[in-house]
């Protein structure tokens, strides 16, 4: 009796002492990244348009994209990437455990995000707004009509507290269904469980696309209900490489403002444009400061070209999900894609 | 002190506490036990509390004053989102209990039954119930719930066409059935209903009684069941008999309107109760295997028939072997419950996961669901412990 009690203590005291291994807040992340010679990358699981692996195991999408020119920025070479798929529950714990380096996850940057989970919100890669998608058969226009009709939803996201808000805000006591995976969720709905599905537009637009039997079955609702900046988040304690992954994407930004592509990045080395000669690194040298060699750009650039490139090869019109570019277009082009100039 | 002076055989009064007596050792090994896990878990919830504080993630449990900010699919009562979290997770922990409670009588009732069907003379019904337990205890539960939603999901006609029998609504939305409004002459009825109950414990003990005294037989079951009724009807009367339905009708896209079972909920209870009743099932049988060969042919020798032989000679028996392993099925019921979030039950699981993400608490929401299945297990525990003790042989 007390030889095993003894043999408990002994494996809790154990364990203890191995989980008291593991650091207790992350270092020079960028240092740890070059030691191992790989970024670890928290994805979603699928969600076409933003990440999702293809039989081969290449990740596409501009979730995968932003780590894949990331990677390129810091270690040269877009391939050293380590992908971790995550559903929605596991993300921020997989981010505040160490276990991913950044979490390009369309994940929507918010207060109580910034302010409870230890994490930092790096810079907006996709302009996103809540919708609903209902099938043509129902003969609903307008998500007011929504009232008192159940609606299908995936825990662990805003998207849950958006319904409540809208249906709160309109006086239509949605019946939220709630599931813990997505695919779930869109299976309900897909089997007429629910009136409706909602989330993300974007998001709205790939499953119509990989999982309806007929697209035209189903259409989206013009009526976003909420405000959804997505973008990758990083452990707080390391400005260091929160710089590094917020300036990667103002690069990609710039780039597209400066016309810069994938295609005639090295042409560009010989422009006389000033800006183009600082991205790229031709006179200043920007990447010193982030602790990145001179052409760190220019490398992210090769990988996964311009923002806008991003954009249309994933989302765009003539990808499968033919997303418009609307409020994800460049400031001087009508959209709300600042970058802060990289000088 | 000459009178200290003891016989050397004799065991010492006094524990001996030198370095090698066992008395001693003993006692520090228990020592060192209880500081060692002491220490241990005084070591995890520290490190855990101060890697937190490091890595500036929000820690405690304020959080369950303030407003949830979402709603809940289905609930007994009524949910607001601007109800506290503490009221999402009361929703959650009824959602839960309503499944456990009501799972675990239909199963109790099936479960018995078919434990039951396997002694009996008719092979088909032997058959039957062998196939029933081997199907459902092999397959693993979880699979059986995405089939019993997948079967409702998918088959039931759509939400906009629901099928209608009588003032019942069947759809993928659910089934819809008229929901008695509530009049102050309910009070009559609930009031008939009890006074029924009491009246019929008084006839059963006056019923016994005759039947020790004179060996007359009288109705034990069907005789009180209609007291009750009649006195509820009676209530019923007296309070004017509202009679006011609220009932289900077919709106625009979907029906509205009564009182609606959503097929989460049938999925669950379904799911839950036809796999554990396999189980029970098994715990029947061996109970009244238990019970001697003997005690069945002297109740035949006797002239009981079959079912007085079943009901008041082997399962009384029985009882004492079913009633411990009985517990743990319960509280398996209780505990798959959990699985309910795969299918968009709103249990407590499901609740404490959208509130864990809504609030990044995740220690705090984890340790809610841990104290809620630990304090529903307990409490099955010792109401079936207590039940035991009633019904275990009087030793005297």
């Amino acid at each position: 009796m007390i030889n095993t009690r003894l043999k408990v203590a002994f494996s809790a005291m154990l364990a203890a002492t191995a989980l008291t291994a593991l650091p207790a807040h992350a270092g020079k992340t960028l240092d740890a990244i070059k030691a191992k010679g790989q970024i670890v990358c928290g994805v979603n699981t699928g969600l076409a348009g933003f990440s999702q692996a293809d039989a081969a195991g290449n990740w596409t999408g501009i979730d995968a994209d932003t780590c894949k020119a990331i990677a390129a920025a810091v270690l040269g070479d877009a391939t050293k990437i380590k992908w971790v798929p995550l559903n929605a529950q596991q993300r921020f714990a997989a981010l505040q455990s160490g276990e991913i380096d950044i979490l390009a996850r369309n994940t929507t940057f918010s207060l109580t995000r910034d302010a409870s989970l230890g994490l930092h919100q790096t810079a907006v890669t996709y302009y996103d707004g809540q919708g609903f998608m209902v099938t043509t058969k129902s003969k609903i226009k307008d998500a007011k009509q929504l009232k008192g009709q159940t609606v299908c939803v995936q825990s662990g996201t805003t998207t849950e507290k958006n319904l409540t808000d809208f249906s709160k805000a309109n006086g239509l006591g949605i019946k939220p269904v709630v599931f813990e995976k997505v695919e779930a969720a869109t299976g309900a709905y897909f089997a007429g469980r629910c009136i409706a599905y909602t989330t993300d537009a974007s998001g709205l637009a790939s499953v119509r696309n990989k999982e309806a039997k007929v697209p035209d079955d189903h259409v989206i609702l013009p009526q976003l209900i909420s405000k959804e900046p997505l973008g990758p988040m990083v452990r707080r304690g390391d400005d260091e490489w929160f710089a590094i992954v917020k300036w990667v994407i103002y690069g990609l930004l710039e780039a597209e403002e400066y016309g810069i592509t994938q295609a005639n990045v090295d042409q560009m080395k010989t422009s006389q444009d000033p800006v183009v000669q600082r991205i790229l690194g031709t006179t200043e040298d920007t990447g010193k400061l982030l602790g990145l060699d001179k052409e760190w750009m220019a490398k992210a650039l090769k990988a996964s070209g311009n923002y806008g490139e991003m954009f249309e090869r994933n989302v765009g019109p003539k990808s499968p999900l033919k997303l418009p570019r609307g409020a994800n277009n460049l400031w001087n082009k009508g959209g709300l894609m600042y970058a802060y100039p990289v000088r | 002190m000459a009178e200290a002076k003891v016989a050397p055989r004799t065991p010492p009064t006094k524990r001996d506490w030198s370095w090698r007596s066992q008395a001693f050792r003993g006692l520090m090994y228990q020592i060192l036990a209880v500081v060692l896990i002491g220490g241990a878990v005084w070591f995890l919830a520290h490190n855990t509390a101060e890697n937190m504080r490091i890595r500036g993630i929000k820690s405690g449990f304020d959080f369950l004053t303030a407003p949830a900010g979402f709603d809940i699919g289905e609930s007994l009562f009524p949910f607001d989102s601007n109800n506290p979290y503490w009221k999402a997770f009361l929703i959650g922990i009824t959602n839960t209990l309503r499944v456990a409670i009501i799972g675990i009588i239909l199963t109790t009732i099936l479960g018995t039954m078919i434990g039951v069907g396997r002694f009996s003379r008719n092979g088909l019904v032997r058959g039957l119930c062998q196939a029933y337990v081997e199907f459902f205890r092999n397959v693993p539960v979880l699979l059986q719930l995405l089939m019993w939603y997948l079967l409702f999901t998918e088959l039931l006609p759509d939400i906009a066409d629901a099928k209608q029998v009588g003032g019942f609504f069947l759809s993928k939305g659910g089934l819809s059935f008229p929901e008695p409004v509530w009049a102050s002459g309910h009070v009559w009825a609930i009031g008939g209903l009890v006074v029924g109950l009491v009246a019929a414990w008084f006839y059963r003990r006056w019923a016994q009684g005759k039947f020790e005294a004179t060996g007359q037989l009288r109705s034990m079951v069907w005789a009180p069941i209609g007291v009750v009724v009649a006195f509820g009807i009676v209530g019923w009367l007296i309070g004017g008999a509202p009679s006011e339905f609220n009932l289900p009708k077919k709106g625009e896209f979907s029906v509205e309107g009564g009182g609606s079972l959503t097929p989460e909920f049938l999925a669950v209870l379904l799911g839950l109760t036809l796999y554990t009743a396999s189980f029970v099932a098994e715990v029947v049988r061996s109970g009244i295997s238990s019970v001697a060969r003997g005690q069945g042919e002297a109740s035949q020798a006797l002239g009981l028939s079959k079912n007085q032989e079943m009901q008041k000679v082997l399962l009384p028996q029985a009882l004492r072997v079913i009633i411990p392993p009985m517990t743990s099925q319960f509280l398996n019921l209780t505990k798959n419950s959990s699985l309910a979030v795969a299918i968009g039950y709103p249990d407590v699981v499901s609740i404490a996961n959208t509130a864990l993400n809504q609030t990044g608490r995740a220690v705090e929401c984890i340790a809610i669901i841990m104290l809620v299945y630990l304090t529903t297990s307990l409490s099955t525990s010792i109401f079936m412990g207590w039940y035991n003790a009633k019904s275990a042989i009087q030793e005297r």
